[in-house]
C-alpha cells in the first residue's frame, strides 16, 4: 500500500533539480546529467501510473523502458557533441560556445 | 503509514537530498557520483512499487554504463573545479525558477491526487513485461533499435578525429591504430 501523491512529489522534486541544473549549469557534461535526471522523473511518473491504474499490460512500465534506452541514446550522441566541441574549442562551458549567437 | 511508504519516504529522501546536492555540487566527479546515488534510488522506488524488471534495468543501463559514460567525458574534456567555473551567472534565478516548478507541480499534484486511494500493489513480472514488449509494442521495439544504432553510428562518426593526411596513405589498416596511440601521447 502506497500513496500515489507521495510517488509524484518525489518525481517533481527530482525534476526540479533537474530544471535548475540545466539552467544554472555551465559545463555541458552537468547539463546533460540535469537532464537525465528529469527524464527519470518522467519515469517515476510512468511507473507510478501504471500502478495506481492496475494496469495489467504494463503498458506504463514498457513505456519506461522506451525512455530509458532513447535516454541512452541521446546521452551517447550529446557526449560525442561535447568531446568534438571540446577538441575544437577547449572548452564546454555551454555560454562560451556562441559562435551561432547573434 | 505502511511498511512501503515507510521504506519509500526513506529511499526518496536520500535520493531528493542527492539529487539537490548533484545540482550544486562544485566538483563535478562528486556530482556524478551524487547522480549515482539518485539513480540507484530511484531503481529503489521501482523495487518498492514492485516494478522488478525495470529496477534492474535502471542499475543496469543508468547506474552500470551511462554514469560511465558520463565519467569518462569528465575525464577526456578535464572539467575544472570550483562554483564560478561550474555555475553560471543566473544561479538565482535558475533557482527560482526551480522552486517555482516545484510549487507548481506539488500543488497540481495534491489538487488532483490528494485525497486518492492507496495504491495497491501487484507485482509485475518479467514475463509480463516481455509479453507486453512483444505483443503489442513489436514495432516500435525495433523502430527503438533501429535508433540506438543509427546513435551509435553517429556519435562514432562524430566524435572521430578527422585526419585529411590520413586518407591519402592509402588501405593501411594500422594507420588508425599508431594515430590513436600518438593522440594520447600528446
Amino acid at each position: 500500500m502506497i500513496r500515489l501523491p507521495y510517488l509524484l512529489f518525489f518525481s517533481a522534486v527530482l525534476f526540479s533539480a533537474g530544471v535548475y541544473g540545466v539552467l544554472a549549469r555551465r559545463n555541458a557534461v552537468l547539463v546533460l546529467m540535469s537532464i537525465e535526471l528529469m527524464l527519470n522523473a518522467v519515469n517515476v511518473n510512468l511507473v507510478a501510473f501504471n500502478a495506481y491504474l492496475r494496469d495489467a499490460a504494463l503498458t506504463g512500465q514498457v513505456f519506461a523502458l522506451f525512455v530509458i534506452t532513447v535516454a541512452a541514446a541521446e546521452v551517447g550522441i550529446g557526449l560525442a557533441i561535447v568531446i568534438l566541441i571540446y577538441r575544437n574549442r577547449e572548452t564546454i562551458n555551454v555560454d562560451e560556445v556562441n559562435l551561432l549567437k547573434w | 503509514m505502511s511498511v512501503q511508504e515507510i521504506t519509500f519516504v526513506i529511499i526518496a529522501v536520500i535520493g531528493g537530498v542527492s539529487a539537490v546536492r548533484m545540482v550544486t555540487s562544485r566538483n563535478v566527479v562528486h556530482a556524478a557520483l551524487y547522480l549515482v546515488v539518485t539513480l540507484a534510488m530511484v531503481g529503489a522506488v521501482y523495487l518498492v512499487v514492485a516494478a522488478e524488471f525495470l529496477a534492474w534495468v535502471q542499475v543496469l543501463i543508468y547506474v552500470g554504463a551511462i554514469v560511465v559514460l558520463l565519467l569518462f567525458s569528465l575525464m577526456l574534456t578535464k572539467a575544472p573545479i570550483g562554483r564560478d567555473t561550474l555555475d553560471n551567472q543566473q544561479r538565482g534565478l535558475a533557482a527560482l525558477v526551480g522552486m517555482g516548478v516545484l510549487a507548481g507541480l506539488a500543488f497540481l499534484i495534491q489538487d488532483s491526487f490528494g485525497g486518492s486511494k492507496p495504491i495497491t500493489l501487484h507485482q509485475a513480472t518479467t514475463e509480463q513485461v516481455g509479453v507486453t514488449l512483444f505483443r503489442g509494442f513489436v514495432w516500435p521495439f525495433e523502430v527503438v533499435s533501429v535508433l540506438l544504432l543509427a546513435a551509435l553510428v553517429g556519435a562514432v562518426v562524430i566524435a572521430r578525429k578527422d585526419d585529411p593526411a590520413g586518407s591519402r596513405r592509402g588501405p593501411d589498416r594500422r594507420a588508425p591504430l599508431r594515430r590513436g596511440s600518438e593522440a594520447t601521447r600528446r
